[in-house]
């Protein structure tokens, strides 16, 4: 009689549920899977490397593609590092765009995580309601930055410009009449601020459908809750940080128990998990992207009544004004040796993380007293929850794989780097 | 030139005859049929993207004229008939090619017991209630065969789910008919709509309301379509059984799955939901009926029966804008932990309401 075996299926790198590139090769002994290996790698661009050959400013974009959907935060924990090496910090002014943005960026990521989340479990209209809401969020990198998701806007010593005036506004075309532009563009008149405002006021209406969808969908629970438990316990053995770590309940987050720039100034609450399973890690984001619009709130009611400058004015790390360099000759080779040769930061090694969305990113930096870093690692949140993958998914449905790599938010320009 | 047909005609032998104007009957609700699912994938992609905030076709049309898209179905046609089919190497080539015929040959044939009114029937046989069943079931072939014919695991995956599936959701199915079958006391779908007659109350839903929404949910299971797509299951088996697919063989599936969601939606509306019967009837006076066009469109007729098929067909196409996907072991729980109890105890209840003649449904046969 023959013998029974397991077969083994290559769940990506093409897959429409793999995130990207993962390539997930499953032991499965008909529907359930007995082991779950992740390979790794097809996206490696090498960022470590490359940094280590690009002057310090250089590198910023390279940030912005690691987690291709929470792009400033990325820059965060770069341009942190960096100042703790140069023992500068950023105007409070800056201090506060960047959490503004933080949050924003927080808003983007799990609004791309819920919708690709409910869309993996089967909830195809999540994924259309989400990316309504982050068309919005887009405009406003669009507006402060130039660019829509790459943004390197966070900059060593600041945020590159401060926050605009006016919102582009929607022209008429042959396909968009009169009334229908006025009717895009009635909360783009005002500056900036007054966008994000309007979006805050907006947004938790938003959340609420998004929950009548799935929160107490039947269906929805019977997919998520008791799927990829980890007990609390496990969870900080392998080194969870992020949603991932509170939905098991523990109550970490950076930003209230190692406060960077200006969050131990807002009032914002961190939600916890009791389950530690995938229906817990959604109550958990959701109740943060609520929390982020408070912080949000905060942050624009703050910037409203604080005008200030938004950049050191160390030109040894900062560029001099386009003003001042055509008069003054120290500006104009500032500017020279700042594009040039770019600064040299001391001797020394710092880490910087920031709550990511995803989790805790770091980002170690050793110098060896060039302008360039002699060593950058990166600690990206998605490899480490990645790495549970088998624990997670042993002794569930090949359905649930699909659930379980959702709640993970894995995005893997981070996870391969 | 007239008479020199009739002439043709009755020169033609009476077996012959009878043979070209079945096939004539059958050609004249294929056709409707094809253009209806062509059209129904149309309004598939409008309704939910007008549930989802977006537009859905609207370039596509004819002469120039964008017309909301309409074209959209037909340029999708044309695309796909011209696609090569490619047949993998190790798939087996035969069952590779009969699975999507399998497959939507009973999705067509079911429609010959179907009585669009009272007379347009193409086969008004009397155990037309179990030619459907029976029809119905063979579907599933199609499905298996595919699966294993593409010598594909994820193509596997989807047919061993999908044959668990069908064939378990069949049975509540089964039992949901024989509730029709007792009340209405016939095999036969005509007689079983002519035993609704009476205006809307007195249509089965009412005292069959648990088998019409078990029936009703069965179907959505039975046809693969979302919540109980795990079949094809985009995000998990990618397409399932259909994934080694192309061009017009997977054409093939597609229309099979389409046909079949306007069959099962007749059926319900047939069996539940009075077929061609108007609703109006018992409310309105019986001299309303009398008024020519109006008392036309007022009355009975096949307008209706279109009417609330659409009705379900629009059910079908807003559960898959609403729902996530179920989990393939929660749809058998659902099936045999849920569903075929509570048909089983509604049969006895339909025993007991008939044999006490419970009125307006029960009192007159």
């Amino acid at each position: 009689m023959p013998e029974i075996r397991n077969y083994t299926v290559n769940f990506g790198p093409q897959h429409p549920a793999a995130h990207g590139v993962l390539r997930l090769v499953l032991e499965m002994d008909g529907e359930v899977v007995q082991r779950a290996d992740p390979h790794v790698g097809l996206l490696h661009r090498a960022t470590e490397k490359l940094a280590e050959y690009k002057i310090y400013n250089q590198s910023i974009p390279y940030m912005d593609r690691l987690d291709y959907v929470s792009m400033m935060v990325n820059e965060h924990a770069y341009v942190l590092a960096i100042e703790k090496l140069l023992g500068i910090e950023a105007p409070i002014r800056a201090q506060y765009i960047r959490v503004m943005f933080d949050e924003i960026t927080r808003l983007l990521n799990h609004l791309m995580w819920l919708g690709t989340h409910a869309l993996d479990v089967g909830a195809m209209t999540m994924f259309l309601y989400c990316f309504r809401e982050r068309e919005d969020l887009m405009d406003m990198y669009e507006a402060v930055s130039g660019a829509r998701m790459h943004a390197a806007y966070y900059r060593p010593g600041g945020v590159y410009r401060d926050l605009p005036d006016s919102m582009p506004k929607y022209t008429e075309t042959k396909y968009r009449d009169k009334d229908e532009v006025r009717r895009m563009n009635a909360n783009r008149e005002g500056s900036l601020l007054d966008f994000i405002w309007d979006f805050t006021e907006r947004f938790p209406g938003y959340v609420d459908e998004y929950e009548t969808l799935l929160t107490d969908n039947r269906i929805w629970k019977q997919r998520t809750v008791g799927i990829g438990v980890v007990s609390p316990e496990r969870a900080l053995q392998l080194g969870f940080t992020g949603p991932m770590l509170r939905g098991s309940g523990i109550e970490w987050d950076l930003r209230k128990k190692q406060p960077y720039e200006v969050y131990d100034r807002l009032d914002f609450q961190v939600p916890i998990g009791v389950n530690g399973d995938c229906y817990d890690r959604y109550l958990v984001r959701v109740e943060e992207m609520r929390q982020s619009n408070r912080i949000i709130r905060q942050c624009v009611e703050w910037l409203r009544k604080h005008p200030g400058p938004v950049m050191l004015e160390n030109h040894k790390v900062t560029p001099p004004s386009r003003e001042e360099m055509k008069s003054e000759m120290e500006a104009l080779i500032h500017h020279f040796k700042l594009f040039t040769e770019g600064y040299v930061l001391p001797e020394g090694e710092a880490y910087a993380a920031v709550e990511h969305p995803k989790g805790e990113f770091g980002i170690y930096l050793v110098s060896d007293g060039a302008n360039k870093p002699y060593r950058l690692k990166i600690r990206p949140p998605g490899f480490i929850h990645l790495a549970a993958m088998d624990e997670m998914a042993r002794g569930h449905m090949l359905a649930d794989v699909v659930a379980i790599i959702g709640t993970m938010d894995i995005v893997f320009g981070e996870i391969d780097r | 030139m007239m008479d020199w047909f009739v002439e043709l005609w009755q020169a033609v032998p009476l077996g012959v005859q009878t043979v070209v104007i079945i096939l004539l009957q059958i050609i004249a609700i294929v056709l409707p049929l094809m253009l209806c699912v062509a059209y129904l994938t149309y309004a598939e992609r409008k309704v939910i993207g007008a549930m989802q905030i977006r537009m859905g076709p609207n370039r596509v049309g004819f002469f120039g004229h964008r017309l909301w898209g309409l074209g959209q179905p037909i340029a999708d046609a044309v695309k796909l008939m011209f696609k090569e089919i490619v047949i993998p190497a190790g798939a087996n080539r035969g069952l590779f090619l009969l699975a999507p015929v399998l497959s939507i040959g009973p999705a067509l044939a079911a429609w010959a017991v179907v009585p669009f009114d009272a007379h347009l029937v193409l086969a008004d046989i009397d155990a037309g209630l179990l030619y459907v069943l029976a029809v119905t079931s063979i579907g599933v072939y199609g499905v298996i065969i595919a699966g294993w014919a593409s010598n594909s695991k994820y193509a596997l995956l989807g047919a061993m789910r999908s044959g668990a599936q069908i064939v378990s959701y069949e049975i509540a199915m089964g039992f949901a008919l024989v509730g029709v079958l007792m009340a209405g006391g016939s095999l036969n779908l005509g007689s079983i709509v002519r035993a609704q007659e009476g205006g809307v109350l007195h249509w089965f839903w009412i005292p069959l309301l648990p088998l019409f929404v078990i029936y009703f949910v069965s179907a959505v299971a039975e046809t693969n379509r979302a919540p109980f797509d795990v079949a094809e299951g985009e995000s998990e088996i990618v397409a399932g059984f259909h994934v080694e697919y192309s061009g017009m063989a997977f054409a093939v599936f597609f229309l099979a799955e389409y046909a079949n969601m306007i069959l099962v939606s007749g059926l319900t509306a047939i069996m539940f939901l009075g077929g061609w019967l108007s609703p109006l009837q018992g409310l309105l006076p019986e001299s309303a009926f009398g008024v020519p066009v109006i008392g036309a469109l007022l009355g009975d007729g096949i307008h209706w029966f279109i009417i609330k098929t659409a009705f379900f067909l629009f059910l079908f196409l807003w559960f898959r804008a609403t729902f996530p996907r179920y989990r393939y072991d929660q749809i058998m729980r659902l099936g045999w932990k849920i569903f075929i109890p509570i048909t089983i105890v509604w049969l006895l209840v339909v025993g007991v309401m008939i044999l006490a003649g419970l009125p307006p449904w029960f009192d007159g046969a």
